[in-house]
């Protein structure tokens, strides 16, 4: 019981991390049907940005305080993936709006392989695994017989809260508005005044934002970063994302949880354990569209006339 | 004085398809003008190459003497043309409220709320099920919250494509009223109609439209009273 218990806590730290990064995708395909492949690597690149920030931004008679440090990382981590998601799509994607949708999807494998590359080069040190600073938050809040590390708990707090937050902020607010009717019928949001490319290069900032937060926050969790964790992560994140039905807000981010979950059981108590968790992602993933094909909370495409 | 919307030789094509081929009319200030014409004869096209969501192949579109053809769609709604398009193309998981408010995107004074209120007054079906969502309505109901969304920007020139479409007679009457009143209220209008009885019953001024080009052009009741059109359009002849 207590393994069990242990076990669904580390599914929900990875579910939260998953969650923040499928946002992203979820939110970028509703308005311009774009699986942005590079955003995996848009969460790798905030994790990068705070981990430089650390080392040569932040003074070292601060380093040790987390509740200054902390902010600042999230914060740069933040900003760093916002200007980088941005370039990529005033350069990669915006040329190609009105390209067939292959074009654009083959470009963001493109660019996904260019980041990568560029951290891998220009990242002093980054072709091997680097140390995330742990100075701060460390220890564990014991429940009963269980640990929820302090970082984790962050983990799944801030993703419920920035998931609240962007459902109020979509449904209520003016340029929130402007997202959903750019989503559902793209012309007559432009006969409403609407400027398409303002509101897709919000989204992709939106998106962004809340994958380098998670990049942050899992580096400061797992103590170390790679190159690599944008394409593990955001292919749990793209495959969450689906499974909630692509285009929800709420199906990204429950969907994140359920492949967290699923990873952590499966890799406790399935035969093959952890060498074959990835394997019940896609069977759970496979299950959901033979019987949901628009997923969990997916609405059923229409045709437009 | 020149008109609110002149269009000169506009022709506009899909591709190598040419869908409009050197149409020309203009619109007076206050006036209700009609298009009309058989399915296929560009009308559409024309209205959303003036809305800014086509772009012309040759010729031009003026607004307030100011050529508009090269503007984008919201920058072009935002100087005071509403379009009203084809199949009333609500946002149908929106409210009937969240729908007003979108066409009041580009506002920002104080009188949007008013202005939806007079909405309410006009179509009191929308005001009384303001929070429902807009697929849910009639085909009447959904005309009545396109035009009233197509209001909210506060229109010079408001653009209403085949408001009649799939209407009962009934319904057909309250769309046609309601134009009467929009103009009474200051608003110019351009009309598209298969129903061109009706259209030009109302219009002060008509264009047919036939294969892409404008071939006849009059004071409405003048045209109702054309052989050519009746034989074409109203089935006599």
């Amino acid at each position: 019981m207590t393994t069990l218990l242990q076990q669904l806590v580390y599914g929900l730290i990875l579910g939260g991390t998953v969650g923040l990064i499928a946002l992203g995708y979820t939110m970028v395909y509703g308005i311009v049907q774009l699986i942005n492949f590079a955003h995996g690597e848009i969460f790798m690149v905030g994790a990068f940005g705070a981990l430089a920030t650390f080392t040569w931004v932040i003074p070292e008679g601060v380093k040790g305080t987390w509740y200054i440090t902390l902010p600042l990382m999230v914060i740069a981590g933040a900003v760093v993936s916002m200007v980088i998601a941005l370039i990529i799509e005033r350069l990669a994607y915006k040329p190609l709006r009105n390209a067939p949708r292959l074009a654009p999807l083959i470009t963001a494998l493109g660019v996904s392989v260019a980041l990568k590359e560029a951290v891998r080069i220009w990242y002093p040190g980054a072709t091997a695994p680097l140390p995330f600073p742990k100075e701060f938050l460390t220890g564990s809040i014991e429940l009963g017989s269980i640990l929820i590390p302090k970082t984790g708990l962050l983990i799944i707090v801030v993703a419920v809260v920035l998931t609240v937050l962007l459902q109020v902020y979509i449904n209520t607010s003016r340029m929130g508005r402007a997202m959903r009717a750019t989503a559902q019928d793209p012309d007559t949001a432009r006969l409403m005044g609407i400027n398409p490319d303002r509101t897709i290069v919000l989204t992709f900032a939106i998106g962004a934002v809340l994958a380098g937060v998670a990049g942050v926050l899992y580096g400061v969790h797992i103590n170390n970063i790679s190159i690599d964790i944008g394409f593990q992560n955001g292919i749990f994140a793209f495959t969450a994302a689906v499974l909630g039905g692509i285009g929800s807000i709420r199906g990204a981010v429950i969907g994140g949880f359920v492949i967290g979950l699923v990873k952590t059981i499966a890799g406790q108590y399935f035969p093959g354990g952890t060498q074959y968790d990835y394997v019940w992602i896609f069977v759970v993933l496979i299950a959901v569209l033979v019987f949901r094909p628009q997923g969990l909370f997916g609405e059923t495409e229409r045709v437009r006339a | 004085m020149s008109p609110l919307l002149e269009v000169r030789n506009l022709s506009v094509a899909y591709g190598a398809i040419e869908a409009v081929r050197d149409i020309s009319f203009s619109v007076e200030e206050g006036q209700i003008v009609s298009l009309i014409g058989a399915n296929g004869a560009g009308k559409t096209t024309t209205l959303r190459t003036i809305s800014g969501l086509l772009r012309p192949t040759r010729g031009e579109v003026l607004f307030r003497g100011r050529p508009i053809h090269r503007q984008a769609a919201h920058e072009i709604l935002a100087s005071g043309i509403a379009h009203c398009p084809e199949g009333r193309r609500l946002f149908g998981r929106m409210t009937v409220e969240e729908n007003l408010q979108l066409g009041a995107y580009v506002r920002n004074d104080t009188g949007i709320e008013a202005d939806m209120q007079r909405v309410y007054e006009l179509f009191p079906v929308l005001g009384e099920r303001r929070q429902n969502k807009a697929g849910l309505f009639s085909g009447g109901e959904q005309q009545m919250l396109a035009i009233g969304r197509a209001m909210m920007s506060k229109p010079k020139l408001l653009m209403l494509d085949e408001p009649s479409m799939g209407l009962s007679p009934i319904m057909t009457q309250r769309i046609f009223d309601t134009i009467k009143e929009l103009q009474a209220d200051g608003t110019t209008i351009l009309l598209v109609e298969q129903n061109a009885l009706a259209a030009l019953a109302l219009s002060d001024r008509g264009y047919v439209i036939d294969l892409g080009s404008t071939t006849l052009e009059g004071p409405g009741l003048d045209l109702l009273a054309d052989q050519r059109v009746r034989a074409a359009y109203l089935g006599e002849g």
